[in-house]
């Protein structure tokens, strides 16, 4: 009994013992849920496993830009296609709110005062109105938009609808795959120069139009192979025939809804972000590069915003995290995302709940420990090295 | 430790789901219903916030039935993709939402349909304008339709079969494609003829719209419980039933009362007064009669909700009685 006592007074013993017994009831806890939830499904004779997966869909999805969906397709293919809009609505939507949030972080601090007012008003605008709102009155804007019959052609080629902004299509003949080859040889090349560049600079202190050059490689060159090659790509143009257009490419007003509110709104919190990312390098580094004569867009590109960055990384993180969770609020306006079409659809059809939401939530959970992965990759990459 | 567990687990539930869904009712007061989000003639608050509605009514018949008072109902609205787990988890003792019979919601989901309080079919509605007169000269329109439903799958299966093409827009509610209709998001709207129906007569001009001939499916729309609680059931199904055979004896809200001495002996025993039908169903002998006083029979309640006087204006056709070219039947009360 004594030993016994000596041995709990142990703090290693201790606090191995709690939080083993955490762990336990956790794990006990889980094994409970699991086995009632299974035996409650039996009990009610609902259907479980996973089998549904293979099995025809019946139904049809809106937008599958990827991938051809028909409703003989299964279960499965709808996951992949959901999986896709989800991806291709929040990668598109990050990418925005980020060239948004530095734009308008920035300006907020423009000594301009109508600029730097117009930037609070967007932020506190737009931060402050929940997310699902912002979605339904983009799509409601959208909806108002002319009829088909009604397009209204901005440009040869380019209408714009209430069921979506029509373009041409290209139409890729043979000889094109030359012209995409130095395209990819242009961006390989200018990648090189960059880097020679850097080193010549650092060396010599002589700069290099990299920008131009690079410019010159990548859009110059291949347009020079196009002609050579006999112009090797037409356009398809979307023409209205019965009640849609037929041909050309389309975008889908519940995207753009999706796209606009998703970036604007994210955007706001991430100009907060990179403001107080460029107000946390003191001014004293500021003032030293003016002193050496450095003009105020170099400041900021190569003083201000590397610094910054150190600051607005580990938000910028969650702002992503956070765009990609909210593009599931796609099924208010029906954008084909994964919680409308697998999350929703499939679950509705086949009745298989668990199963459905087990595969979403874990499909979101892969998705944004990936983001995560690769932004703290990123994050570590900018630290300061210490030399 | 399993072992264990799975009594724990095993007597819990014992608990939960081995008392009869009609006594938990019993107990508790009242009736937990689960209806639409609001689809006028079915069920749709009023201008005082009353539920009313064919569906509603079947609601009021099994409260009339339990408790004497039709108003012991407490109504939760469900969506086309919620009222399956709303049911299955216990929130609501009965759905009467417009859902179609079918065997995988019979079968595979654990519900038991107890009947069909309306025989309806998946049908097509075009602008005027559009001079659309067959869903076959629908090719290429982009066609809106609620998820979560049994009419995206009839969707893709008329298309198919006919080889013809199409853009479907799947939105979550009623309210939502009725508005993206509207906006001309989709040349046409397709969901039950019923539904059609009343969403038509919630549009500004209800002549812009053209409902079309054809009925691509079959939808048997009735009240589902869970399965396995057979008591339950049978209560809610003698309910449906009651209102169906009295509209073949014409026992009436009005006439009821007078129909007490009748000489026709099935109206003495769907009134209570001969034979013991109620305590079968281990309700009062009365619950029919306080069902016809309440509620009505299922033609006053069609009458009032979706018949040619409403402004759904729905022709009784199908569900007419089988005496009257319908197929409306019950079995026979005894």
């Amino acid at each position: 009994m004594r030993s016994n006592l000596n041995f709990f007074s142990d703090q290693k013993f201790r606090s191995l013992f709690y939080q083993t017994l955490v762990v336990g009831l956790f794990a006990l806890g889980i094994y409970y849920l699991t086995i009632t939830t299974s035996y409650n499904l039996e009990k009610r004779n609902i259907a479980t496993g996973w089998s549904f997966l293979n099995n025809p869909a019946g139904f049809d999805i809106s937008f599958s830009p990827f991938l051809d969906f028909k409703s003989t397709d299964t279960h499965l293919k709808v996951y992949y296609v959901g999986v896709l809009n989800t991806l291709l609505v929040s990668f598109t939507g990050c990418i925005a709110a980020t060239i948004l949030g530095f734009f308008v972080g920035i300006i907020r601090l423009s000594p301009n005062w109508l600029l730097s007012k117009t930037a609070y008003v967007y932020v506190e605008f737009c931060r402050n109105i929940p997310l699902i709102l912002q979605i339904i009155l983009w799509y409601s804007i959208l909806l108002q938009m002319p009829r088909i019959k009604q397009a209204i052609e901005i440009f040869h080629g380019f209408f714009i609808t209430n069921r979506g902004l029509y373009s041409p299509k290209p139409v890729y003949e043979s000889g094109f795959s030359t012209v995409f080859f130095f395209i990819v040889i242009g961006i390989v090349a200018s990648i090189w120069i960059s880097k020679w560049s850097k080193k010549r600079q650092e060396k010599t202190g002589k700069r290099f139009p990299v920008l131009w050059v690079s410019l010159g490689l990548i859009i110059l060159l291949p347009l020079i192979v196009f002609y050579i090659a006999g112009s090797p790509m037409s356009f398809n143009y979307p023409v209205l025939k019965g009640f849609n257009f037929k041909g050309g490419m389309v975008i889908r007003p519940e995207f753009i809804a999706m796209f606009l509110a998703l970036s604007i709104y994210t955007g706001a919190f991430i100009s907060e972000t990179v403001r107080s990312g460029i107000l946390s390098v003191t001014k004293g580094q500021r003032e030293a590069s003016a002193a050496i004569g450095l003009k105020p867009s170099w400041i900021m590109r190569l003083i201000i915003i590397p610094q910054a960055l150190r600051v607005i990384v580990p938000p910028l993180t969650s702002q992503y995290l956070n765009l990609t969770k909210n593009s599931s609020l796609g099924i208010a306006v029906g954008y084909a995302d994964l919680v409308h079409g697998f999350g929703g659809i499939s679950l509705n059809q086949t009745g298989q709940a668990i199963e459905c939401m087990v595969i979403t939530m874990a499909t979101y959970l892969a998705i944004s420990l990936i983001i995560s992965f690769f932004m703290n990759l990123y994050n570590r990459s900018i630290q300061f090295k210490e030399k | 430790m399993k072992k264990l567990l799975s009594i724990l687990v095993v007597s819990v539930f014992a608990i939960s789901a081995n008392a009869g869904t009609l006594d938990d009712v019993k107990n508790r007061g009242f009736l937990k219903c689960g209806v639409t989000t609001g689809l006028a003639g079915f069920a749709a608050p009023d201008d005082s916030g009353n539920w009313t509605g064919l569906d509603v009514d079947v609601c009021r018949a099994v409260a009339a039935a339990v408790f004497g008072d039709s108003s012991k109902v407490e109504f939760t609205t469900t969506t086309g993709k919620s009222r399956f787990p709303t049911l299955a988890s216990g929130e609501i003792d009965l759905l009467a939402r417009n859902t179609t019979w079918t065997l995988s919601r019979d079968v595979n989901l654990g519900f038991e349909f107890v009947g069909v309080n309306f025989y309806d079919g998946q049908g097509f509605m075009v602008p005027t304008s559009l001079g659309v007169s067959n869903a076959t000269d629908l090719d290429g329109a982009t066609v809106c339709i609620q998820t979560g439903t049994t009419t995206e799958l009839n969707l893709a299966d008329f298309f198919r079969a006919n080889s013809i093409s199409y853009e479907a827009l799947p939105i979550e509610t009623n309210d939502e494609a009725r508005e993206n209709l509207f906006a001309g998001r989709c040349d046409v709207f397709t969901t039950d003829a019923s539904g059609l129906s009343s969403t038509r007569a919630q549009s500004d001009n209800p002549k812009k719209w053209v409902v079309l001939p054809e009925i691509i499916s079959k939808e048997p729309l009735g009240p589902l419980v869970r399965h396995g609680d057979h008591q339950w059931g049978d209560v809610v199904r003698w309910s449906l039933n009651t209102m169906i055979i009295a509209e073949e004896f014409n026992i009436t809200t009005a006439n009821v009362d007078s129909n007490m001495s009748s000489n026709i002996p099935e109206v003495l025993r769907i009134l209570g007064v001969e034979g013991g039908y109620g305590e079968m169903l281990e309700l009062s002998n009365d619950f029919a009669y306080n069902i016809i006083k309440q509620v009505g029979n299922y033609s006053e309640s069609y009458e009032r909700n979706v018949g040619p006087d409403t402004p759904l204006a729905i022709a009784r056709g199908l569900n007419a009685l089988w005496t009257d070219g319908g197929i409306l039947y019950a079995p026979p009360f005894r």
